[in-house]
């Protein structure tokens, strides 16, 4: 019993984290693919949870479903994706890719077999003491041993930051903008000008 | 067996208790809201049904069931109908982890703060797949404007939970709440005052609520993304946007203002009597509290323009909780006043 | 509670400085009017020239002395530093050239000069990188500089199309090395070099998920370098990017991709050697011969310099996968020329270039040295040292090349190389014989600034100079990579 209900957990959760895995690449609505992905996020958190890891399963969740993928369904939603014409290319290639991709199916088959990788040689590592928390221990590595690249990758998460702003923050010359702060200061004097139309009729000139 | 079985019709009496206070909470919150206002406007409100109008949400509630449920022909059925239960699901699911007096909680797990904003950063789903599936202008319109909202806000909301987190030294909310014993001078929101107002100002953004309530704009796109529904179906997402608000209430209440800690703590003369007592009352108090601040913002401002939304997240918030998250900080390490040893 | 030292951190001076320097120039340049937009290029120059004053003050002289610090994130090593040096040089180089062109092209912007601070810094990580994770971020970090540099003309399409096939193509390459960096921790247990090629010498592991590994980790690799099979990408980008931008690309990084392999191949996976030689045979053996034989048919010049590259990239795999001392000290060599090479054939290129006016074509060279006979040489001997041509410094770096093929009795390598380089001879007499035996096309004058002029010339007489001082860069070079555990 207390082993068969984390069995029957991980089993429903990784069958509905390859099923909705699969689902991304295979159904035809981009939006659909983009809420499966984020479903496969959810499956893929709940098993981490279940290996003792409730930190990264939680910001897993809080970065990339809450976050990634919300910014993702708003430009898969305001595309028009036509898929007729992505899936035509696609068989195009098909044969060629189908070649390779079984090709490397095998090969990480005989790789990633279950004998490479046997309880013996990766043992299950020692439960943890009660009141142990996953998210100070990783802090601690983070700003101790991991330091070097914990910095770097803060550096290179500031080069992203710097890259979106050239390379979307620019005006277009044909593109009209609106100031509201202009539209607020505008006085009478700067839209309405009263001018005198001098018109000609049959009686004579008028002024 | 027996056993197992036993623990798990415990869990889920305790949730009952929980939910179902929490729904009645929601169903007398807009009562609340509609008198609160009323008044602030002198006007009445609603008096008619029961007495003082106390029956009146259940009137609502009546009327919302037996409405029909309009599915709009050529929307995404599937979607149309799961995007109200994706508003509500985490808004009920975060209560899980919140303690409502020592002890008091239904799941003790250590990283509960980060746990809530998680769940509440996926509630936005529910928004947008709602303007989605309803293929409708303004339904979607109210859907983009939404996801960036929640997006640009939830950093904000983030960085001034790390403040707490870095001022409280844990992630589990009833430690956090622990943290601030002491009286009145030791609760959260002084020395965190900036992260204190950023909070609840993010707050109210992320749950859409007026001023932040360009998602359902009436003036400019009708009612935003829920613009298809009726009945039932609007009823839930009614249901979750008030859920959601006396969540973030009750999640202020527990970081900044002590949680259930009485404000008399420390007042000499009155130690050992009830009213120094931490106790659930307080909590209680404290989440109306927020929530009449909720009802007052709605009543007394305008709504702001999309840009200045943005400006605001951006340019404001997310500046200033960098900035004071490395002051608490060195407060911390330096271990000055609230820290001292 | 783990141990930190903060004594260590003298030691990541330069790189810190140029952390620092690079957000500096980023926050001073949105407070520099647009008419003075020099200051934030001379900012980077003097950024540049203190990090290599740093690194010169921190280096001791000494032939080894490796010092691993940061938890074995990070080493300072003679090949680190004379890398780095030409590095910041190359960038130096880089700087003075584009200053014009950009300015004509509205591209003259703080963020050109911040991003390449920051794609030098990954370089410099990368160069100085002691295990997998740290060479895994140094190489995001320059990519996405890159791809953001070659993105930086907004309004020209096809910058953002090139910019779009580099970006998805160099995310896909990382994705190879990271699954494969990925199945060698699996089978080794560590991502720290020396203790993997410690696991890997001990036997202690699986053999088949090692070679696995090491296959994503070299596709990986050979993404980066633009080795054949894995080039599609770089004569687009090349063409594609504005050429300031090409001409960094196609220099700096050069020199950081030979120490990734370096440090990768040789420090972690040595172990592997008879592997990924026989992978390295077949990629270098496939460049030499698509990269000479493809550039003949170019009439952009950008494009055939990208199969130059590729050639040239050839040879710095002939090199590695010698495997011995002097086949190392022989790819660093060849690396350090040619990145100046390169340097200076873009420079050429840019200098050519006008406002409204690209010298992408080689018919634009078509008569220059009657219209500047100096530069027409400059260019010659830029054409010339690419092309291995004695007493050019390119002819002694494919020299040294050579003989550490022959040496690990590869003889038949040598003789496909120095086949495919005679063939490649070809397209750059081209452009010789259009620059001095044909009538001008344009007879726009070429001024260049002061500062762009003198570089420049400097750059063509380092090719004759560095022939003749050939031998103590060598020297250098063999010091450098003496320090490699073998």
């Amino acid at each position: 019993m207390e082993q068969l209900i984390p069995q029957i957990v991980f089993y429903t959760f990784s069958l509905a984290m390859v099923l909705s895995a699969i689902a991304v690449i295979t159904v035809r609505n981009p939006v659909y693919a983009a809420l499966f992905l984020i479903l496969a996020f959810v499956t893929c958190a709940c098993i981490w949870m279940l290996l003792e890891a409730e930190f990264l399963a939680i910001t897993l969740v809080l970065v990339y479903v809450g976050a990634v993928m919300v910014l993702f369904l708003f430009v898969v939603m305001m595309l028009d994706i036509n898929m007729d014409l992505v899936q035509q290319r696609f068989a195009r290639y098909l044969p060629v890719s189908l070649l390779v991709a079984v090709i490397m199916l095998i090969e990480m088959l005989m790789v990633v077999a279950a004998k490479n990788f046997t309880v013996e040689l990766f043992p299950m590592p020692a439960p943890h003491p009660l009141g142990y928390s996953n998210t100070e221990a990783l802090g601690e590595l983070l700003y101790t041993k991991y330091l070097f690249a914990f910095e770097v990758a803060a550096v290179i998460l500031v080069v992203a930051i710097i890259a979106a702003i050239t390379l979307t923050l620019r005006k277009r010359p044909n593109t009209r903008h609106q100031d509201p702060s202009k539209q607020v200061q505008v006085k009478k004097e700067d839209r309405l000008r009263v001018v005198k139309v001098e018109t000609d009729t049959e009686y004579g000139k008028h002024t | 067996m027996m056993d197992h079985l036993m623990a798990l019709g415990w869990i889920l009496i305790k949730i009952l208790a929980i939910t179902i206070p929490l729904i009645l909470a929601v169903a007398f919150l807009t009562l609340a809201e509609r008198r609160v206002i009323g008044a602030m406007q002198v006007r009445i409100g609603p008096n008619r049904v029961g007495p003082w109008g106390l029956f009146q949400p259940f009137a609502d509630v009546i009327k919302l069931l037996m409405k029909e449920v309009i599915l709009p022909a050529k929307s995404n059925r599937f979607l149309f109908v799961l995007a109200p239960m994706l508003t509500l699901i985490p808004a009920l699911v975060a209560w899980a982890v919140i303690p409502f007096e020592e002890g008091m909680v239904l799941a003790q797990i250590d990283a509960g703060l980060l746990y809530v904003l998680a769940l509440t950063s996926v509630g936005v789903y529910g928004v947008i797949i709602a303007g989605w599936a309803s293929n409708s202008k303004y339904a979607f319109l109210g859907a983009m404007r939404s996801a960036a909202q929640i997006v640009s806000y939830e950093i904000a909301m983030g960085f001034a939970l790390v403040g707490v987190l870095v001022a409280a030294g844990s992630l589990n909310l009833t430690e956090i709440v622990l943290g601030q014993q002491g009286g009145i001078w030791n609760w959260y929101f002084i020395p965190l005052f900036p992260l204190f107002i950023i909070y609840f100002i993010s707050g109210v953004a992320e749950t859409n609520r007026a001023p932040f309530d360009v998602a359902e704009g009436e003036s400019e796109i009708v009612a935003g993304f829920h613009v298809e529904y009726s009945g039932a179906a609007f009823a839930l997402f009614f249901l979750g946007e008030y859920a959601n608000m006396i969540l973030i209430s009750l999640l202020a209440a527990l970081m900044f203002m002590g949680g259930w800690l009485s404000p008399l703590e420390a007042v000499p003369g009155i130690e050992g009597t009830f009213l120094a007592a931490p106790s659930i009352v307080w909590l209680l108090l404290k989440t109306m509290f927020f929530l009449f601040l909720f009802l007052w913002f709605r009543a007394t401002f305008p709504r702001y323009r999309y840009d200045q939304i943005m400006r605001l997240g951006w340019k404001v918030f997310i500046p200033i909780t960098i900035v004071w998250i490395l002051v608490v900080a060195l407060f911390v390490v330096k271990q000055w006043l609230w820290w001292a040893p | 509670m783990m141990e930190f030292n903060t004594s260590e951190l003298t030691l990541l001076i330069p790189e810190m400085l140029l952390l620092t320097m690079a957000c500096v120039v980023l926050v001073a340049d949105l407070f520099i009017p647009e008419q003075r937009r020099g200051i934030t290029y001379l900012l980077s120059i003097a950024t540049l020239v203190f990090t290599a004053i740093a690194i010169l003050r921190l280096h001791d002289g000494s032939a080894i002395a490796t010092t691993v610090i940061m938890n074995g994130a990070f080493v300072r090593d003679q090949l680190g530093d004379v890398l780095k040096l030409c590095i910041l040089g190359v960038t130096g180089i880089v700087f003075v050239y584009s200053k014009a062109y950009l300015r004509e092209r509205n591209l003259f912007k703080g963020e050109f000069y911040v991003l390449c601070l920051f794609a030098v810094l990954g370089m410099m990580v990368i160069v100085s990188s002691a295990n997998m994770l740290s060479v895994y971020l140094g190489i995001e970090l320059l990519a996405l500089s890159s791809y953001t540099l070659v993105a930086l003309n907004r309004d020209s399409g096809v910058a953002s199309e090139s910019a779009m096939k580099y970006f998805v193509l160099g995310a896909m390459a990382s994705g190879m090395l990271l699954y494969g960096i990925s199945m060698i921790y699996g089978a080794t247990g560590t991502i720290d070099f020396q203790t993997m090629s410690e696991v890997i010498a001990a036997g202690g592991a699986n053999g088949m998920i090692l070679s696995f590994g090491l296959v994503f980790v070299v596709i990986g690799l050979a993404f980066k370098f633009g080795a054949v099979p894995f080039h599609m990408w770089l004569p687009d980008v090349y063409e594609g990017a504005p050429t300031a931008v090409t001409l960094f690309i196609s220099s700096a990084p050069k020199l950081a991709a030979v120490a990734m392999a370096l440090r990768l191949l040789d420090f972690g996976l040595g172990g592997l050697f008879e592997h990924w030689q026989q992978m390295l045979i077949i990629m270098a053996v496939l460049s030499l011969m698509l990269g000479n034989v493809v550039a003949i048919a170019q009439t952009n010049i950008k494009r055939m310099l990208a199969y130059s590259t590729i050639a040239h990239v050839g040879f710095m795999l002939l090199g590695i996968l010698s495997g011995s001392e002097t086949g190392y000290a022989a790819a660093m060599f060849y690396a350090i020329t040619y990145a100046i090479m390169s340097a200076g054939a873009f420079g050429v290129v840019i200098l050519l270039s006008r406002a409204g006016f690209e010298a992408e074509t080689l018919d634009d060279f078509a008569g220059l040295n009657r219209r500047n006979p100096w530069y027409a040489f400059v260019m010659l001997s830029m054409m010339a040292s690419l092309a291995g041509i004695p007493p050019f410094v390119g002819f002694f770096a494919k020299l040294q090349i050579i003989n550490a093929v022959v040496d690990v009795n590869l003889t038949w390598l040598a003789i496909v190389a120095v086949i495919f380089s005679v063939i490649g001879v070809f397209y750059y007499l081209r452009i010789i014989k259009l620059m001095y035996m044909d009538e001008p096309t344009d007879e726009h004058p070429i001024s260049p600034r002061v500062d762009m002029a003198a570089v420049l010339s400097i750059n063509g007489a380092l090719q004759l100079l560095l022939s003749i001082f050939a031998g103590p860069l060598i020297a250098v070079c063999v010091i450098a990579v003496s320090g490699i555990p073998g």
